[in-house]
């Protein structure tokens, strides 16, 4: 187990090893839905909420049940890990669409299509999976799961706030759309680079 | 051991969120006893909130046209919302256009009752019932369309008007769709309702009916259709269908002659070859009873060595330039294919129809 502390891990997260910006992971919604600032900051809030918790809850259940000589099973579980946290993603936000629909139907609204789409996002897994490789404590894999949240919202509003100005510029023709959008995304993990030396996780 | 275990823990995993959700859904969804108002007043519903629309509708014997069954992918089910149903959700905008979205036009399947609801929808659409009937015969009039009745049961009467259509309820894996066919029984058949389908390869609706044999059991709602025949006996009436198009129209002519004896109509039906003509006799038994209706088929394909034909030739609408003179009240009725109705429309807008006499269906 590593020792860092859960606040470095945070700060690393979101800008040395941006979950989008150097593991390319979750690029799907990213780029789909980073035309407009609105529905970027929504997904993003969104995917931040996410990803905190099941990383949590995953964490939970694989200290709890999947590891050998786990509290609830002694027996070596953890090839169970990657189907077990696909369905707790997806009942997570499942339940997570209920409640917003009854407690905020402007925020429902707001997020509409986006919510179920986080099922699929590949970062939330993502974060779950590097918690389990990289040994995280519970308050690490905490501060980790929000700051993987947090690094893959900065990153779609910075896209989207880049694509906005884009429309002002003159994209030849064969770049226009998603692959101008790759090329953006390319320079910005490149710039992100530059935080490198700053902290470094595992 | 480890198999076991395995799969005990996931089984054991899986339920556990299964019943979080469950509970969840109980707790949350809830959302009480919602009242819709429908055209102001003229029929108040109290339904479970958190059920859509539509679903509502149905339950309380309300039929909006559907064919997909709710799963918002035909757009059939629009209805006007004027209160209570929430911003336009990105599942319903392919299916509406910017004016019908401005005029408050909704897809019922996609709408939830969260609160006390007013809609508005087409009389028409009040009267609307389902129907429980069974097959009293079917007979194939051409290679691939059948004539198929149903004896109706409950209730044991419809009251149609001559054009409109029922939605036949057909089994399908993902559970029952509802398929759109014109009646082609004339109005004062109350007892009957008779439709013409032709098989569609791999058609879940046709070859569910092209299947069922004499006694079996089918559920359709209607009638739907807004289209209403110009009442004043001094109007002609033109019928121009293609293909299998014939339905609606069989329903005006008869339903027509039965109640002006002596009006003008005029058929015009345009097939391939000789093996798609159909209810060509019947048709010309009808014109020697009432001289003052016309009938003309047109064979689109060259007619071949071993078949007989001393119709017309040619595509359907040459036949409408050809005969019809312009300058005569008319209100027409088209049922064809897409290529079909704009050309006829061409053809009848230089004969002097309004667009508001000419009503179609496109399929």
């Amino acid at each position: 187990m590593s020792e860092t502390s859960a606040f470095i891990i945070i700060v690393a997260a979101i800008f040395t090893n941006n979950i989008l910006l150097s593991n390319f992971l979750g690029m799907c919604s990213f780029l789909v839905c980073s035309r407009q600032i609105g529905t970027a900051l929504g997904l993003g809030a969104a995917v931040i909420f996410v990803m905190t918790c099941t990383t949590v809850l995953n964490y939970g259940i694989y200290y709890g049940v999947l590891v050998k000589d786990a509290p609830l099973c002694s027996a070596d579980l953890t090839f169970l890990a990657f189907i077990i946290f696909i369905a707790v993603i997806a009942a997570f936000v499942q339940f997570v669409e209920m409640f917003v629909e009854r407690f905020s139907p402007k925020l429902y609204y707001a997020l509409g299509i986006f919510l179920p789409l986080i099922t699929v996002n590949c970062a939330i897994l993502g974060a779950a999976l590097f918690m389990i490789i990289r040994k995280y404590s519970f308050w690490q894999s905490l501060g980790y799961g929000f700051g993987a949240g947090v690094g893959w919202a900065l990153a779609i509003l910075l896209i989207a706030g880049l694509r906005k100005k884009m429309g002002y510029s003159r994209v030849p023709k064969p770049f226009q759309g998603v692959s101008i959008a790759m090329i953006i995304t390319g320079v910005m993990a490149m710039t992100f680079m530059g935080f490198a030396g700053m902290v470094s996780i595992q | 051991m480890i198999y076991l275990i395995a799969i005990g823990v996931f089984a054991g995993l899986l339920l556990a969120l299964a019943a979080l959700i469950a509970v969840a859904e109980r707790v949350l969804v809830n959302y009480g006893i919602c009242n819709v108002d429908i055209n102001a007043g003229e029929r108040p519903l109290d339904v479970d909130g958190g059920q859509t629309l539509l679903s509502a509708l149905y339950t309380n014997k309300l039929f909006i046209p559907s064919a997909c069954g709710g799963k918002g992918s035909c757009g059939f089910c629009k209805v006007t919302v004027l209160e209570g149903g929430g911003p336009v959700l990105p599942t319903e905008t392919p299916y509406l256009s910017r004016k019908e979205v401005r005029s408050g036009l909704r897809l019922a399947c996609q709408v939830k009752i969260r609160q006390n609801i007013r809609i508005r929808v087409p009389d028409d659409m009040l009267n609307v019932k389902m129907f429980t009937a069974s097959v009293a015969g079917t007979r194939e009039v051409t290679h691939d369309i059948k004539e198929i009745r149903f004896a109706l049961h409950d209730p044991p009467e419809i009251s149609h008007r001559p054009g409109q259509y029922v939605q036949v309820q057909a089994p399908s894996p993902d559970g029952p769709v509802f398929r759109a066919y014109s009646i082609s029984s004339p109005t004062y058949e109350k007892n009957e309702v008779e439709l013409n389908v032709r098989l569609v390869p791999n058609g879940i609706g046709s070859t569910y009916l092209h299947n069922l044999k004499e006694g079996d059991p089918v559920t359709f709602t209607g009638p739907y259709g807004e289209f209403v025949l110009n009442e004043d006996p001094a109007v002609e009436i033109i019928c121009v269908g293609g293909g299998c198009g014939m339905a609606p129209m069989k329903n005006i002519i008869y339903s027509l002659y039965s109640r002006w004896p002596d009006r003008q109509c005029w058929l015009f039906f345009g097939c391939r070859s000789a093996r798609d003509v159909f209810y060509l006799q019947e048709f010309q038994a009808l014109a020697r009873k009432h001289p003052s209706f016309h009938v003309f088929y047109a064979l689109s394909d060259p007619v071949g060595p071993q078949e007989q034909w001393d119709g017309e030739a040619g595509f359907i609408h040459l036949s409408v330039d050809k005969h019809l003179e312009a300058g005569v009240r008319r209100q027409a009725f088209l049922c064809g294919p897409p290529p079909m109705i704009e050309a006829v429309t061409r053809v009848l807008a230089e004969k002097g129809l309004r667009p508001q006499d000419i009503f179609y269906d496109k399929f």
